[in-house]
């Protein structure tokens, strides 16, 4: 096998990957973001609209999360071989948290009773804050590091469960609700839009909070995050990330103060946002795929394999972003309440 | 060995695995067959623009809506529980086996996603045209979605085109012997024949409830009970030569699932006899209270009354399946496949004399045999799923040592989990599928979009009577309901 070539496939692989999941988490995050805002809305009509504003897109949204598993699997079979049994109970729970809330989409029509779809939007509600709590807590446990032996995981089953992995937790949970109240100010109008930009202001001051403080905490969870961000010359390259995040924080505190007719710039800029964290946590873990032992060198399934699925990923991919943004196009707009989204 | 209720992490990791892919499976058996079912509808109504066509559209649409949730979300399960439950599994075969799954979710769930919510509520926005697109891009979705999914289970059962490397992975050397192993073309038109008859016999089960319900002249009813039985009539015995095939395929790759399958525990050197029923006893190696027709095994699987066949006692007892689960699930399936065969001829016998919807004892039978579908289609996924045990890639790496490296209770703890949360959330979808299907089609049915709007009592239509809404194509088509 030539280094070199299989250095430029497993580096496009990790990108590509990386890309997905982070289309994953900003689509599927505000969709959950919605759910996870349920408990602050209790009257049915505020409830019908915040969920037919997602209700022809979170498929779609989800479907990346499912490229991101299948994905990893393909091109980093082990890393994917260590990771699941690493993280399994947050991984089931959260399987089985989105079974709940993805129902909730139908179900909730279906039912009859009052008790029924209000057991629904219960589901809703806690399928969608107990996926984002457990994909913030893979992430934390991502990053503090997995015990790895051979080609296994060598860890317990509780591994994952730290304060850093909880803050991680919250963390994201944090940050899906405030994209949910970005999209929902992006969909609704007049009063119906007021209470989402008041709650995300809130939410993203909490979120830009959280990022803080997982910032803070990650340079001291291994030597190496510390060095990537605290020493010359590395600290070149990650240095613009911070300081990219705090101007799109000014830009979002001021597109939420004023009234303006941009509706779509918060939703714009937590994206922005969302895409700057991503990039520091890729610069913080490069080239680990797991931490602190497992490069994505060591984890890469056989050229012939990243090969032939990154041929159909490259003519794929864009047909598929292509009719997802025709999909998404088909229902913009603002959401009329008296009619419905459909 | 730490155990877990008295089970090990392995035998609890295989249950999870078939408890968890048997619900989901029984999921896209129904929306493949529907999608389809829904695009000819689709196409039907365009072309003749006869509403009743619509109504039948709009009908079966609410109910595919539910069934594809549910089938999303057992499967983003399943995408997982390889890396969970299998991982040692996942790193050895993932090179191989990873790239197939992931062009799946390229070609076909995307696919299927992105066209689901204008197939539901888009016809008012995009127009028919597209509409019928979208409906058509969901129903091809789920044929490819199918393709892969088989192709990589088939390899599992007949592995070729690959390498095994030094670190123990199997390595990919031929990608089109990988995709298109021995047994992919049999099982993926045996499965995907399965899907079609299944949504066939459930489509006719609801429509044959209606007509005892004195539905009798409610078009909608008659269609849907007219056209299931035409593919029970056409497909069920297509079904039964595919099935043939399929065994013959699997009797020279894998001749010990077979065997299972037939209860032969004993070479046969001049002619096996076929044994319809008996129990099967691993330990004693032998079928008791036998029922058996003397030489017409040997005369289905070799077409030669005295042509010999090997038994289980050629395979060491280390790489048998376990023989009775193999041997009756396969009975439940054939059994299944010819009852739908009779009451194919059946219908053609009552059409023939002008009384399809006049006859409520064919009508009761076809309400019997709706789950009919879904339970030979477990059945045959059980045989052929346990018929390769013991290995997980047949004949090169068992399941034993497929298994992630997990402590039993954790392996229990989350079976317990995805029974108790399948029973109440599928057990629930159930209930509200049922429900749908209670009512017949009416004038103005409307789709998804029509009802889900959130204000649906409010009286923005108020002129216009409920039932009329739309039919005539001067006033708003009735799929876009509230919009």
């Amino acid at each position: 096998m030539s280094l070199g070539i299989s250095f430029d496939l497993s580096t496009a692989w990790a990108l590509l990957l990386a890309l997905a999941v982070w289309i994953y988490v900003v689509l599927d995050g505000f969709d959950l973001g919605i759910g996870i805002l349920y408990p602050a809305f209790p009257e049915k009509r505020s409830r019908d609209l915040m969920m037919n504003s997602v209700a022809p897109v979170w498929d779609g949204n989800e479907t990346w999360l499912v490229l991101g598993g299948g994905g990893l699997m393909a091109a980093f079979p082990m890393a994917y071989a260590i990771l699941m049994p690493a993280l399994y109970p947050p991984i089931v729970a959260m399987l089985l948290a989105l079974v709940f809330r993805g129902v909730a989409f139908e179900f909730r029509w279906r039912t009859t009773s009052v008790i029924g779809r209000k057991a629904w939007d219960t589901a809703f509600f806690g399928g969608s804050l107990l996926a984002a709590l457990t994909q913030g807590i893979a992430l934390g446990a991502i990053l503090q590091g997995i015990e790895v032996e051979g080609r296994a995981y060598a860890g317990g089953w509780w591994d994952w469960l730290t304060p850093f992995s909880v803050l991680t937790g919250v963390a994201v949970a944090t940050g899906y609700a405030f994209l949910g109240a970005c999209w929902l100010v992006l969909k609704l109008e007049g009063e119906d839009q007021k209470p989402f930009r008041h709650l995300a202001r809130l939410l993203g001051l909490v979120t830009v909070g959280f990022i803080g403080a997982v910032s803070l905490a990650t340079p001291f969870l291994e030597g190496d995050y510390w060095l990537r961000w605290f020493t010359w010359p590395s600290m070149a390259v990650a240095a613009p990330v911070p300081i990219a995040i705090a101007v799109i924080v000014l830009l979002l505190a001021r597109s939420l103060t004023h009234h303006g007719h941009r509706d779509w710039l918060p939703f714009v800029l937590g994206l922005a946002l969302f895409g700057l964290c991503f990039l520091g946590l890729g610069l913080s873990m490069w080239p680990h795929i797991i931490p602190p032992d497992v490069t994505i060198w060591d984890a890469a399934a056989p050229e012939k394999s990243q090969i032939f699925m990154l041929v159909g990923a490259a003519i794929l991919l864009p047909i598929i972003l292509g009719y997802t943004g025709y999909a998404y196009w088909v229902f913009r707009g603002k959401l009329d309440p008296e009619k419905g989204y459909h | 060995m730490e155990t877990f209720a008295g089970f090990d992490a392995i035998t609890l990791a295989r249950i999870q695995f078939g408890f968890t892919v048997a619900f989901h499976f029984i999921f896209p058996a129904f929306s493949i067959g529907l999608a389809s079912y829904l695009a000819v509808v689709n196409a039907l109504w365009l072309r003749t623009r006869d509403e009743g066509w619509l109504r039948l559209f709009n009908y079966w649409l609410k109910i595919f809506a539910v069934t594809f949730a549910m089938g999303v979300v057992s499967g983003i399960v399943m995408s997982y529980q390889f890396g969970t439950n299998w991982s040692v599994f996942s790193d050895r075969a993932g090179p191989v086996i990873g790239p197939l799954m992931a062009y799946e979710v390229l070609t076909a769930f995307f696919l299927e996603a992105g066209f689901l919510g204008i197939m539901l509520f888009g016809r008012g926005r995009v127009g028919d045209g597209l509409h019928m697109t979208a409906t058509l891009m969901v129903a091809v979705g789920t044929a490819i979605s199918a393709t892969w999914i088989l192709s990589v289970n088939s390899w599992m059962h007949t592995p070729q085109g690959h390498v095994i490397g030094e670190n123990g992975q199997f390595l990919p050397a031929d990608w089109w012997e990988i995709i298109f192993s021995p047994s992919f073309p049999y099982r993926l038109a045996h499965a995907l024949t399965a899907a079609y008859l299944t949504t066939a016999f459930a489509v006719g089960a609801v429509g044959a409830w209606h007509l005892l319900r004195d539905e009798h002249d409610n078009p909608g009813v008659r269609r849907m009970f007219s056209m299931a039985m035409w593919m029970a009539a056409i497909v069920a015995p297509i079904q039964i030569a595919i099935g043939d095939a399929h065994g013959l395929n699997t009797l020279e790759h894998q001749p010990a699932k077979v065997m299972a399958m037939e209860g032969h525990f004993d070479s046969h050197p001049d002619g096996a006899p076929l044994i319809l029923f008996g129990i099967p006893d691993q330990d004693a190696k032998e079928v008791r209270y036998a029922i058996e027709i003397p030489k017409l095994s040997s005369l289905i699987l070799k077409h030669d009354l005295y042509a010999p066949l090997a038994g289980l006692d050629t395979i060491p007892d280390d790489e048998e399946p376990p023989v009775a689960i193999v041997f009756w699930s396969f009975r439940v399936m054939v059994a299944i496949g010819f009852a739908m065969l009779a009451v194919g001829l059946w219908s053609l016998i009552a059409r023939a004399r002008g009384r399809l919807y006049g006859s409520p004892w064919l009508h009761r039978v076809a309400v019997l045999m709706g789950p009919s579908g879904f339970v030979a289609v477990t059945a045959g996924w059980i045989t052929t799923e346990v018929g390769r045990q013991p290995f997980t890639v047949y004949g090169l790496m068992r399941t034993a040592e497929s298994a992630s490296p997990l402590a039993a209770p954790a392996v229990g703890a989350s079976l317990i989990a995805f029974v108790c949360v399948y029973f109440a959330v599928f057990g629930a979808g159930l209930v509200y599928l049922l429900r749908l299907m209670s009512h017949a089609p009416e004038r103005g049915e409307r789709g998804p979009a029509g009802e889900a709007g959130p204000i649906r009592t409010a009286g923005r239509h108020a002129a216009t009577p409920e039932g009329e809404r739309g039919v005539h194509g001067t006033a708003p088509r009735p799929e876009e309901g509230r919009a």
